[in-house]
């Protein structure tokens, strides 16, 4: 089997090719990104000897259609604006997606497609129901752009799977991932001395685990799964939770104070919060996982489990940078019920030698 | 951070003796009181009281006698010294304990938000205040409710403010054995408002959603619906105790899906809490309201105004009206308006046979 991974300069693109290729069902892997690899996940393709095509959107047209390619792997969709900003990210995951699908429409050897989603495709609103299946459409269209996008692709996949039903289609909805190193917008917000959140809320939030999130995709390449899946960890943490849990003290600010935050942190390259996460952080999301277990047979990590993970893998909990450490919790708690005890019991003698 | 829980460990404790020693005077005989106070005060006033006991005098140190001989009459006075020792180093682990998990977040929350220990600890101890000497609740019907598995409570709504549906669910909490908690299904309007929808999920709300009802009743909750809404909580004192229309009867599509019984469920005291007798309509509509009551101390008496005026409540659980068999005519408009006539229609005639119970609202 030969596949082609596409945003192979990303984080998840590029362990995918990584995972692919070592993988014994898999003869051969390509990537395609707009933009070179970097740092260490150059380092990881170069390992792995995966050719790394790079080009404009419109390049992946002959990457797909040079290649003599069973199936696509499309990670190239961007979550949050990049150098080129928002105009940049939209012509990528819509133009590049449209393209993209065009090129396998033309190649009938391709007989798989992978399209990696989000849960963000389900918006987030006071209106909607707790939990989202596959099915719940959403109740308003969502105001950020990562969101719209993510509906508009998940379209115009529909579109290519009525028009070639002989390829196995797989649309994966990947909840925020969480690892030891994964780098993502929310995992430096967790990383944060001190958090901030929207005053009088506290989202639902899941994570999804990105070894498993990255197990899924693989099983989603080699394997038949047609249709479209929500990939998350069960259970849920509530924002102030996952904050507390990761040692750190939460700052409830106003909404527009939200909005200030997130320009703030724009600014001074923490990343980008889009609307999406914005919304996020005030209504939260929670999605049912329970047709991908019974399609692919994996659990994967739950929510709490991957978010402890992630705690423990960065070290969030060391003296420094921790406001609240559950060992110092744990010691003082354990010194107050000893000194009660001390000087009740020392009261009780007293009490018996007079 | 350390600093403050540090200092209410002790405070804690040293107040946690002290009101706790006339409680178990009390409790034991009447010639034991003051030994008990003696012991549990420690052994400031050990003094006063040291000085008969070691006279001997065998008539006037009689009722002393038991506190001088301790080590002999170990049945009585120690054990129960002993206990109240352990039991109230067992409550200041378990508060300690509980502070713990919630400064760490080692406690959990379901797929809705529900967070059952916060609920348990916090919510409902404060309801209680309210359940038991304010409106003094009285709750009959309670083996109408299942021991465990669905069921769909449906309740008239009243109020002004859903003081009701709090009430409900610590009624339902507190006489059912297994203490179930119940899921009560809100209008969008709470879960749009910060701090309330906060409060309301943590509580165990959700949105009022036939996605939310379903699988919630399929996972064997209890869950409560007020399918009045705004139209009964907001409607005026003279239209008490008649119910309103009854939505589109989506609870009862709920139900019948998912097989679980409907209770009706029927709350007497809610009208009188909040009497409205006006409503600032333009107003209302300005701040995207239902509407901006007007009672007889609100908005007159400024914030006193939000005082509700202690009515006496009654709650009733009707007899379950099994859905099982008509799981297949979910679909079927005219089984849901039937079924949802007959839970109205059981709701109004329970109210009024309530009433007669009642005749003093305040009494």
């Amino acid at each position: 089997m030969l596949v082609l991974v596409t945003g192979v300069s990303r984080y998840v693109g590029a362990h995918l090719a990584a995972r692919l290729a070592t993988h014994p069902r898999v003869r051969g892997v390509s990537g395609f990104d707009t933009v070179p690899p970097s740092g260490h996940l150059a380092e990881l393709l170069d390992r792995h000897d995966i050719p790394v095509t790079v080009g404009d959107v419109r390049g992946v047209v002959a990457a797909v259609t040079g290649g003599a390619l069973d199936a696509v792997a499309h990670m190239g969709v961007l979550s949050t604006p990049g150098v080129g900003g928002r105009p940049a990210m939209k012509e990528q995951n819509i133009i590049g997606t449209m393209q993209l699908l065009a090129a396998c429409q033309a190649t009938p050897q391709v007989h798989k497609l992978v399209v990696r989603s989000s849960t963000a495709a389900y918006g987030a609103s006071f209106r909607d129901p707790a939990v989202f299946t596959e099915t719940t459409p959403p109740t308003l269209v969502p105001r950020g752009g990562f969101a719209k996008d993510v509906i508009e692709i998940e379209g115009y996949v529909r579109g290519f799977t009525r028009r070639r039903p002989d390829v196995v289609t797989t649309v994966l909805r990947l909840a925020p991932f969480v690892g030891p190193d994964a780098d993502t917008t929310l995992t430096r917000y967790f990383a944060l001395p001190v958090v901030p959140t929207v005053l009088g809320r506290d989202p639902r939030l899941q994570f999804i685990h990105v070894d498993d999130a990255l197990e899924l995709l693989v099983r989603a390449v080699v394997e038949n799964h047609r249709g479209t899946y929500n990939v998350a960890g069960e259970g849920v943490l509530a924002l102030s939770q996952a904050v507390r849990r990761a040692g750190r003290v939460a700052v409830p600010v106003i909404e527009p104070g939200m909005s200030a935050f997130a320009a703030f942190s724009k600014a001074s390259g923490m990343g980008a919060f889009s609307h999406d996460q914005l919304d996020l952080f005030v209504h939260g999301r929670v999605v049912d996982n329970q047709a991908l277990v019974e399609e692919f047979g994996f659990r994967p990590r739950s929510t709490q489990e991957a978010f402890e993970d992630f705690v423990r893998g960065r070290d969030l909990h060391r003296p420094a940078f921790a406001a609240l450490r559950p060992d110092a919790i744990d010691a003082l708690e354990a010194a107050v019920l000893d000194g009660i005890r001390r000087v009740r019991s020392g009261r009780a003698s007293a009490g018996e030698s007079r | 951070m350390t600093r403050p829980t540090r200092r209410t460990g002790p405070a804690g404790a040293r107040r946690s003796i002290e009101p706790d020693a006339p409680v178990r005077a009390g409790r034991s005989t009447e010639p034991d009181a003051p030994v008990e106070r003696r012991r549990v005060n420690g052994h400031r006033p050990a003094k006063d009281v040291t000085v008969p006991t070691f006279t001997r005098g065998d008539r006037t140190a009689k009722a002393n006698g038991r506190a001088r001989k301790r080590p002999e009459s170990v049945e009585v006075p120690p054990p129960s010294t002993v206990d109240s020792q352990d039991v109230w180093e067992q409550r200041i682990a378990d508060a300690l304990a509980f502070l713990r998990r919630r400064i760490t977040g080692r406690y959990d929350v379901d797929d809705f938000g529900f967070d059952p220990e916060l609920t348990d600890k916090v919510f409902y101890p404060l309801l209680r205040l309210l359940y038991r000497h304010y409106f003094r609740v009285e709750v009959s019907g309670v083996e109408n409710l299942p021991t465990d598995g669905s069921a769909l409570l449906v309740a008239n709504h009243s109020g002004t403010v859903p003081v009701d549906s709090l009430m409900l669910s610590l009624a339902v909490h507190d006489a059912t054995p297994r203490h179930r908690y119940l899921r009560l299904l809100a209008a969008d309007l709470v879960l749009r408002v910060p701090v309330l929808s906060e409060f309301a999920r943590k509580s165990g709300a959700t949105l009022a959603t036939n996605p939310d009802a379903e699988r919630l009743l399929s996972a064997g909750e209890l869950v409560g619906v007020f399918p009045e809404g705004f139209k009964g909580i907001g409607k005026h004192y003279r239209e008490r105790y008649r119910l309103q229309r009854f939505g589109r009867g989506g609870f009862v599509s709920a139900a019948v899906r998912t097989g679980a019984p409907i209770v009706p469920v029927a709350i007497v005291g809610a009208e009188e809490i909040y009497p409205i007798v006006g409503n600032l309509a333009p107003l209302a509509k300005v701040l995207g309201l239902p509407y901006v009551p007007v009672t007889p101390l609100f908005p007159w008496l400024g914030p006193l105004g939000l005082l509700p005026l202690p009515s006496k409540w009654l709650i009733e659980f009707g007899t379950p009206i099994p859905t099982a068999e008509l799981t297949e005519d979910a679909d079927d408009p005219i089984v849901v308006f039937n079924l949802g006539d007959q839970v109205r229609e059981t709701i109004q005639q329970t109210l009024y046979t309530l009433l007669e119970r009642r005749p003093d609202p305040f009494g």
